[in-house]
C-alpha cells in the first residue's frame, strides 16, 4: 500500500522505516528539510535511493499534501509535534481525500479520546505511558530495559 | 451574553474590551505567560491563563454556558480545533473563528467551522455594530454569497472627501454600508457627506475592489 506520513520526527521516521522495510510505498512530508536526516540515519544508502519519498512542506498546505501524494494514499499517519495540526490534517485526509486508513498521534488524552469518539483513529502515547507506568507501579508488569 | 474568547492578541484583547464595555460577560484565554500578564493588568479576572485547545482549560472557563465562542489565536489549526470542540462537544451555538492564512479557509469550511474571518479589523467593527441587534448572521453568509466587505480610509485630499455618497458614483455591485467617524459610526444614505479621515465600510461583489478603491484614493475628483 501507499503510506503517507506527515511529520518526520522520532515517531514518523520510525514508522516510515518499518513500512518501507515491509515493502510498502512510503512518502514522508515535513516542514523541515533537515528532517530527512532521520530517514537516512543508520543506512548506507539514502532514503530516496532506497525508494522512499520525501517532500518539504507545511502539513496544512493542500499543495504540500498533494505533492506528497495524498490522493494516492491508502494510509495516512499524522505525526507532527502538534496535536491540533494532527487532528486537523487527519480530518482533511479523511473527508477531503477519502484516505481509507487514517491514524493520528495525539499527546493529550482528552482530545485523543473525544476525537476517537467522533470516529478518528487516534493513538495517544501519553495514555499508553500512563497505563504501563501504573501497571508497573502496582507490580502487575515487570520489564527489563525499555518497554511500551 | 457570555462570550468566551480564545487568544488575547490584538484582536482578542480589543474584542474583549469592546464587548465588556457593551455589558457582556467575557472571558479571554491566553497561553503566553508574558502576554497574559500584560492583558491581566487591564482585564483582571476576565482573562485566564492556559492553552485554549486543552479541553479542561475551556471547561474551566465555562465553555458549556458560553453563547458565543471566538477563536482568534495566531494558529489556524488551533482556531479550527477550538471551534470544532466548542460547537460539537460543548454545544456552543455561535462560534466565530479567525483564519490567519486565507489559504486555510477551505479547511475551516471542510470541518464545518463557520464563519471563519480573515480580516481582523472587520470582525471587531462588525461585531461592534451587529452583535447587539442581529447576532453575527450578516457576517456568516458573506463568503458563500461571493461578496466582500472592505474598509477604506478617506485620505486628506482624496476625490471622495467632501462628496455625498451618491456623488461618489460607485460602480454597480458596491454599497457603502457604514461610515465610521470619531469613534462612532452610522449607516449612510445617498445624501450623507463623506469626510477626510472617515473609515468607510463597503460591501462589494468579488472582483471590483480596484475600481471601488480608486474612487477613494485618486486625488482627481470623479467626473460629475
Amino acid at each position: 500500500m501507499f503510506v503517507l506520513i506527515v511529520g518526520c520526527g522520532r515517531v514518523g521516521s520510525a514508522i516510515a522505516h518499518s513500512m518501507l522495510a515491509e515493502g510498502h510505498e512510503v512518502s514522508v512530508l515535513d516542514e523541515d528539510p533537515e528532517a530527512i536526516a532521520l530517514l537516512d540515519r543508520g543506512h548506507a544508502s539514502g532514503w530516496e535511493e532506497r525508494g522512499g519519498r520525501f517532500t518539504v512542506g507545511t502539513a496544512l498546505e493542500i499543495d504540500a499534501l498533494l505533492a506528497a501524494g495524498v490522493e494516492q494514499a491508502d494510509a495516512f499517519v499524522a505525526s507532527t509535534d502538534g496535536d491540533n495540526t494532527n487532528l486537523v490534517i487527519a480530518q482533511i485526509a479523511k473527508r477531503r481525500f477519502d484516505v481509507e486508513r487514517v491514524v493520528v498521534r495525539v499527546l493529550d488524552p482528552h482530545r485523543a479520546r473525544w476525537y476517537a469518539e467522533q470516529g478518528l483513529q487516534t493513538v495517544c502515547p501519553t495514555q499508553t505511558a500512563i497505563e504501563l507506568l501504573e501497571a508497573a507501579v502496582r507490580g502487575q508488569i515487570r520489564f527489563e530495559g525499555v518497554s511500551g | 451574553m457570555y462570550v468566551l474568547i480564545v487568544g488575547a492578541g490584538k484582536v482578542g484583547w480589543n474584542l474583549a474590551r469592546e464587548l465588556i464595555a457593551k455589558g457582556h460577560e467575557v472571558t479571554v484565554i491566553e497561553s503566553d505567560p508574558t502576554r497574559y500578564a500584560v492583558v491581566e493588568e487591564e482585564l483582571e479576572h476576565s482573562v485566564q491563563y492556559g492553552d485554549g485547545s486543552e479541553l479542561w482549560v475551556l471547561e474551566r472557563a465555562g465553555v458549556e454556558r458560553a453563547e458565543l465562542v471566538i477563536a482568534v489565536t495566531g494558529d489556524d489549526e488551533d482556531n479550527i480545533l477550538i471551534s470544532q470542540v466548542a460547537r460539537e462537544k460543548y454545544g456552543v451555538e455561535r462560534v466565530v473563528a479567525r483564519c490567519n492564512n486565507p489559504r486555510n479557509l477551505e479547511h475551516f469550511e471542510l470541518l464545518g467551522v463557520k464563519p471563519a474571518i480573515s480580516a481582523t479589523d472587520l470582525i471587531l467593527r462588525l461585531i461592534e455594530h451587529e452583535v447587539p441587534k442581529y447576532g453575527l448572521v450578516h457576517l456568516l453568509d458573506l463568503p458563500e454569497e461571493r461578496l466582500e466587505i472592505i474598509e477604506l480610509e478617506v485620505a486628506e485630499g482624496s476625490g471622495a472627501a467632501g462628496r455625498t455618497v451618491r456623488d461618489l458614483q460607485l460602480p454597480d455591485g458596491s454599497l457603502v454600508i457604514s461610515i465610521l467617524r470619531e469613534g462612532g459610526g452610522f449607516v449612510p444614505t445617498g445624501d450623507s457627506l463623506v469626510q477626510a479621515g472617515d473609515e468607510v465600510l463597503l460591501v462589494l461583489d468579488v472582483g471590483i475592489e480596484e475600481r471601488v478603491t480608486e474612487r477613494f484614493t485618486n486625488t482627481v475628483a470623479p467626473s460629475a
